[in-house]
């Protein structure tokens, strides 16, 4: 394309924007004196701006097309050529936990919260990883196996006293089995179908929990959950936090280790194999209901046991905390951080929930900033910020 | 000896469409069979009943995996898909589907599923014998992969592959599933006549090699002719021929159904 061209295509986008904007960047009334503020300055910046980013975006999008054609031989990017260097490996795991051990030492109790909420979110977002990024099942619904973990520990410790490290495992249990019970009648749906399903069951559970008052004490949620124990030694608040900061890090690694082997096993490949063709690996002799089946009871598994721990964390649950927005949220982790790749996802979780913590001041810009993100993600990066890389296998003889 | 496959006046019904109608088949231990007809005659219909794709309406499908005539008859109509694959009948499709976002190795590896049984405890824990299991898979399919002569590309992703290499890919992978009968589905459309005639060369190898057996699905008549030992002709669901190459060659009804009805000035 010649210059002349691209000039013209901006010079059109800038009119249009300018256009586009024009009742609300130029036009305001003043209702105290009843006339009308012409911000004409306004426009002009909008007119040039528009120029200059849309100059910027074709550019982007050549390169990205030019890069396309490159990469295809150079392959990996600096990041995934670092996490497959075997050097590294040992150093990286160091650094990282010396990091995670101090932290809570080191920054405040206010940013040990925060961590630990957005570390609840790596697990839940490695955990939908399963189905999502392995299985390729686009679960819309997710929290609402979050919200079965934190509700089974809730209500078992509000009737029978349950503690903690006995509810962490049910709580995972009882998500498998709601998982399997999700996943049993949308065997035969994929896409877009399996998106609505999951999410209408997403919301039946919230609308549950929210209207079944005798049962889960409605809207009003449940308060006093006590914290994990250790020993029944007494904690005060500040080792209490320190200490839940911890379980969520083990359980992070925790999941991380299982995850790993998992996609690296029989059961994994059957997983990828479903997710490209479902003919081809029946064919192959893959049992496409027990396969997907356990997908979802894996999946929901984590979700579970994250909820037991967010239960435990915030002392009090209501309806409000497992909503179409979280599992939203935990879609956008897998999706922007990297499908089906463990690195990418854990760096999704953390950007996508500390950023909006840090960005409280800027207010309702969180949101167009987040759909910026995702939407330009989509154009230069489909893959996600740290794309999968499969695993290759040495054989000697 | 037993045929290791007997069809036994199979129809296949779609609602008022008799896309099979009253076929009988059998393949003997080590045969190589071929299924011809012309377009939408009904030839990949016939691989997806026998495969439990589709469940046919009426009619018999019977193995005899070893073919001795001791052996015992086992009736498949109706099984899923999967578990036809593990009593040993593996297939390759029309449109090629490999597993895309998979190394080809990977794909080959997929082929193992049936034959293997690690679930998710063994694959968490990883204990000695799913260790020495997902050693062998790897082993195996490297065999494979080298038999079928792909071995230089074992840690492409399949989609990379040029397309005859894909096409025999499809194979490696039915032959991982340790097959006693083999179903292909036009393995040669789409191929040079290089391609093809490597083809030729691997399909008999698989046969002398393995004692697989091999029903075909081909257009390409020269490697149809070339390779079989009895043909099978479908026209319109029925079964309009069988015999050997040179009887039909010679067959004035199959001659009439490829090329149409000679008529009188």
């Amino acid at each position: 394309m010649t210059a002349k061209q691209e000039l013209k295509k901006s010079i059109i986008a800038s009119v249009w924007f300018m256009f586009l904007t024009f009742p609300i960047m130029v036009i305001k009334v003043n209702t105290v004196t009843h006339t009308i503020d012409w911000r004409w300055h306004n426009m002009a910046l909008v007119g040039i701006g528009s120029f200059f980013l849309s100059m910027l975006w074709r550019y982007l999008l050549k390169k990205k097309e030019e890069g396309g054609k490159k990469e295809k031989k150079a392959g990996l990017s600096f990041i995934q050529r670092l996490l497959q260097e075997k050097q590294f490996a040992l150093p990286g795991i160091v650094i990282i936990s010396i990091i995670t051990i101090l932290f809570p030492h080191i920054f405040s109790m206010y940013q040990t919260n925060i961590m630990t909420s957005a570390l609840i979110f790596v697990v839940l977002g490695l955990g939908l990883n399963i189905v999502i990024g392995l299985a390729g099942l686009l679960v819309l619904g997710y929290a609402a196996f979050f919200a079965v973990g934190a509700y089974s520990y809730a209500l078992l410790n509000l009737h029978y006293g349950v503690g903690f490290w006995v509810a962490l495992p049910i709580g995972g249990i009882l998500a498998a089995f709601f998982g399997i019970l999700l996943g049993y009648p949308v065997l035969r749906l994929r896409g877009d179908y399996l998106a609505i399903v999951t999410l209408g069951f997403g919301e039946i559970i919230r609308l549950v929990l929210e209207n079944w008052n005798e049962f889960s004490f409605g809207p009003s949620g449940i308060k006093n959950i006590p914290k994990p124990g250790f020993l029944g030694i007494e904690m005060s608040m500040q080792t209490t936090t320190i200490y839940v900061f911890y379980i969520v890090v083990l359980l992070v690694v925790f999941t991380i280790f299982v995850i790993n082997r998992l996609k690296n096993s029989r059961i994994g490949r059957a997983w990828t194999a479903l997710k490209d063709d479902e003919i081809a690996s029946q064919a192959m002799g893959i049992d496409k209901a027990k396969t997907k089946l356990r997908a979802f009871a894996l999946g929901a598994t984590w979700a579970g046991m994250a909820g037991v721990v967010f239960a435990s964390k915030t002392t009090f649950i209501n309806p409000a905390s497992f909503t179409l927005w979280e599992s939203v949220i935990i879609l956008c982790t897998v999706v922007l951080g990297g499908m089906g790749s463990i690195a990418g996802v854990i760096a999704g979780a953390l950007l996508l929930i500390l950023l909006p913590e840090y960005m409280r001041d800027f207010g309702e810009f969180r949101m167009i900033t987040f759909g910026a993100v995702l939407i330009l993600m989509m154009i230069f990066r489909p893959g996600g910020m740290i794309e999968d890389v499969r695993k290759t296998y040495k054989f000697e003889k | 000896m037993k045929p290791i496959l007997e069809v036994k006046s199979m129809t296949m019904d779609f609602g008022g469409l008799r896309a099979i109608d009253n076929v009988d088949l059998s393949i003997e231990k080590g045969q190589i069979v071929a299924l011809i007809g012309p377009n939408g005659a009904g030839k990949t219909t016939f691989f997806n009943c026998i495969t439990g794709i589709y469940t046919p309406t009426h009619g018999d499908i019977y193995i005899s995996p070893n073919g001795s005539e001791d052996g015992k008859n086992e009736r498949i109509n109706g099984l899923k898909p999967n578990i036809v694959t593990r009593k040993g009948l593996a297939r390759t499709f029309q449109n090629i589907r490999l597993f895309t976002s998979m190394t080809v190795l990977e794909n080959v590896m997929i082929g193992c599923h049936a034959i293997t049984k690690a679930g998710i405890m063994g694959a968490i824990f990883r204990g000695a014998s799913t260790k020495s299991e997902e050693k062998l898979i790897v082993e195996k399919s490297y065999l494979i992969l080298e038999k079928i002569g792909l071995s230089k590309y074992v840690d492409e992703l399949a989609v990379n592959l040029p397309y005859g290499a894909q096409r025999r890919l499809e194979i490696a992978r039915a032959l991982a599933t340790d097959p006693f009968l083999l179903l292909l589905d036009e393995p040669a459309a789409g191929m040079n006549p290089q391609e093809t005639m490597e083809l030729d060369e691997l399909i008999l190898k698989i046969r002398n090699s393995e004692g697989i057996s091999i029903l075909l699905i081909e257009h390409d008549m020269k490697l149809v002719m070339s390779l079989s030992e009895k043909i099978y002709v479908v026209d319109y669901g029925k079964k309009i021929a069988e015999g050997t190459p040179e009887e039909i060659r010679h067959n004035p009804v199959v001659i009439k159904a490829y090329l149409g009805e000679e008529v009188d000035a």
